[in-house]
């Protein structure tokens, strides 16, 4: 039987709890010392692990199942808004227009009232369940019409593109009542613990490595199931599985669901972390760039994949913040490095790296 | 039984086809075509290239939708509204012409995923490996003699190889009818023996319809042989009734 935590998952989870730990620990040490962290760097780190998570959500459907999605920076985003519109609602009273109950933006347009999808925001778990709920149910209602009518491939990749940008222009719509152009911004506090005290984006940062952690460990259960080996067999022979008996259909709107449901949680992780969310968030080359995260790390890996988002990510900062101009040059070029060089990814390259191991006894029944 | 069909066939076929037809872009693949197969037969089908031997196949598995014609299914189901999950599930397993294995998942993995049991997401989500399970998935590869590959990854088998894992998947699905296509390209002369050895024995208690070019094979199998072509039935009776038939010889044997 396979196990759910092999060497791979074990290092990075075991990566991954040291910096959790150490990094909130090197806040504390006095800003004379080598190696004080100063705190603006949670949550930047925070967003680090979000776009992990969101890397290993597109991995399970992509890298197991085939599933090649160019629209999961959607999930992402509406999980974000979920989070964004209860953080909203807490401000209150302490918006420009002190409105109490109508997030600035809404007074600033006129409105008057609370338009009712806003309704149940200001509770944190409502929004907590619709930053899953939304996202799941999208995926939901969007796979079962396409996988049904057994779209898939590039006709998918592209759809899941069209989605992601149909999105993204009712979200700059000033009246669809999430903020236009602007998005949500300007928040507060969360559970009433201030966004800007270290301890809360500590607790924010922990968060979100439990979250990756955890979301890790489910994704890896799945595909070491037996319905995960059925996501391989679908995505290595269609029509095999079918005709075995597995509608494939209901194994692809599943994945594609967890999948999105995952992403959701990792844009409502992001928000507050980064505190602001705008239309922006469904631009497609968003979306596009999570897939350029998985293949770099290495599709079908789940490690690869939060690795590639990491790596990508921090050489991003780094990009743009030196040859800005560059950034956009660079994520074209490791597109093709990727594609070219590298099928398997930086994973794959570890595995060609190491010494060949010997062929694996076979494995004694139970 | 269903008004307006003659004769016996209805009671006793298993499988029933009923002027079938379908064509491609204009080129009529099966045109006309009416067969009846009996529970627990052995039947081969023959016929040349392009006869429409596996458009057949596809009709009766629910991947390819006639333009006319019923397929039934033990006298009371039309396969043909039918999915092809839905018809595995009726019990109708099929072994492509070319052999279609799960590449990157091992032999082991391969029999599993066939293995007779419950098809849905969840249940198949929270399935638990058992002992029980185990013991089937060695019978079946001890069957098909890969035990011994039992952990090997499917890609690295070699043709013939990934014929028998292919049927031993077949097996383990314990079908109540099995279409088989081709199972002896790729193999030497005396897996070709074997193999149709194994499907006689199957046959009895399940069905079996089997293409195969192989006239040796054919004979082997020594059962009811269906010529096929142009989409339709050309004759039908023992191999060697058939061969001795003019128009069989040629369309066919004779080139
Ligand atoms: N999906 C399809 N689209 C177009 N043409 C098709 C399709 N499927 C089958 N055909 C055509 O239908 C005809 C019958 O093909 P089929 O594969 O059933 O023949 P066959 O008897 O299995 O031949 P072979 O012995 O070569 O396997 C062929 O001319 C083939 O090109
Ligand atoms: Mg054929």
């Amino acid at each position: 039987m396979t196990r759910l935590i092999d060497l791979r998952l074990g290092l990075f989870l075991a990566a991954l709890f040291a910096v959790t730990v150490l990094a909130p620990l090197a806040t504390t040490l006095p800003s004379t010392s080598a190696l004080n962290l100063p705190s603006y760097l949670i949550p930047l780190m925070g967003k680090y692990l979000c776009y992990a998570l969101l890397a290993v959500a597109l991995d399970l459907c992509w890298g197991y199942a085939g599933i090649l999605s160019l629209g999961h920076g959607a999930f992402f985003a509406l999980g974000g808004y979920a989070m964004g519109m209860h953080l909203m609602r807490e401000i209150g009273a302490r918006g420009v227009y002190a409105n109490p109950e109508l997030p600035d933006f809404m007074v600033f347009l006129g409105w008057t009232e609370l338009p009712w999808f806003w309704y149940g925001f200001d509770m944190f778990w409502f929004a907590a369940v619709m930053a899953l709920a939304v996202p799941g149910l999208l995926a939901f209602v969007f796979g079962w019409f396409a996988f049904r009518s057994r779209v898939s491939g590039v006709y998918l990749s592209i759809i899941t593109q069209a989605l992601t940008f149909a999105l993204l222009l009712a979200f700059f719509r000033n009246d669809m009542g999430f903020g236009g152009n602007n998005g949500l911004t300007d928040f507060r506090d969360v559970l009433g613990f201030s966004l800007s005290a270290p301890s809360t984006r500590i607790a924010l940062f922990v968060l979100t490595a439990v979250a990756l952690a955890g979301c890790m460990l489910l994704a890896r259960a799945i595909t070491i199931s037996k319905a995960g080996k059925v996501l391989v067999a679908v995505r290595d022979a269609e029509s095999r599985t079918r005709f075995l008996g597995y509608r494939v259909e209901s194994y692809s709107v599943f994945v594609f669901t967890v999948s999105a449901m995952m992403a959701g949680l990792a844009g409502a992780l992001y928000v507050p972390q980064v505190g602001i969310i705008n239309p922006g968030e469904f631009a497609p080359a968003n979306s596009i760039e999570i897939v350029v995260w998985v293949a770099l790390g290495g599709r079908g890996t789940l490690v690869g994949a939060a690795i590639g988002a990491l790596v990508v990510v921090a050489l991003k900062s780094w990009l743009t913040a030196t040859f800005p101009d560059l950034w956009l040059f660079a994520l074209g070029g490791l597109f093709i490095l990727v594609t070219l060089a590298l099928p398997n990814g930086l994973l794959g390259l570890v595995d060609r790296l190491k010494p060949r191991k010997a062929k694996p006894a076979t494995e004694v029944p139970a | 039984m269903t008004p307006g069909l003659i004769g016996a066939p209805l009671n006793v076929a298993q499988l029933y086809l009923d002027g079938v037809c379908r064509s491609f872009d204009g080129f009529k693949a099966i045109n006309g075509l009416s067969l009846a197969v009996e529970k627990g037969e052995l039947r081969a089908v023959i016929g040349p290239n392009g006869a429409g031997k596996t458009t057949m196949m596809d009709i009766i598995t629910g991947k390819t939708r006639p333009d006319e014609g019923k397929v039934v299914w033990n006298g009371d189901t039309d396969l043909t509204r039918i999915d092809e999950a839905g018809v595995a599930r009726l019990g109708i397993g099929r072994k492509f012409q070319k052999p279609t294995v799960f590449e990157t998942h091992s032999v082991e993995d391969n029999i599993r995923l066939a293995l007779k049991a419950p098809r849905g997401v969840f249940p198949v989500l929270f399935d638990r490996r058992s002992a029980e399970e185990n013991r089937r998935v060695t019978e079946y590869l001890d069957r098909i003699r890969l035990t011994h590959l039992r952990a090997e990854t499917a890609a690295n088998l070699s043709h013939g190889q990934k014929q028998w894992l292919e049927i031993g998947m077949l097996l383990a699905q314990e079908p109540q009818l099995l279409l088989v296509d081709e199972p002896a390209a790729g193999m030497t002369d005396a897996e070709t023996m074997e193999t149709a050895e194994l499907l006689k024995s199957i046959a009895g208690e399940r069905t079996v319809i089997v293409v195969e070019h192989d006239m040796d094979f054919v004979r082997a199998l020594n059962c009811r042989v269906t010529v096929l072509h142009q989409g339709s039935v050309l004759a039908e009776g023992s191999l060697d009734h058939v061969s001795a038939r003019e128009d069989v010889i040629e369309v066919y044997l004779g080139r």
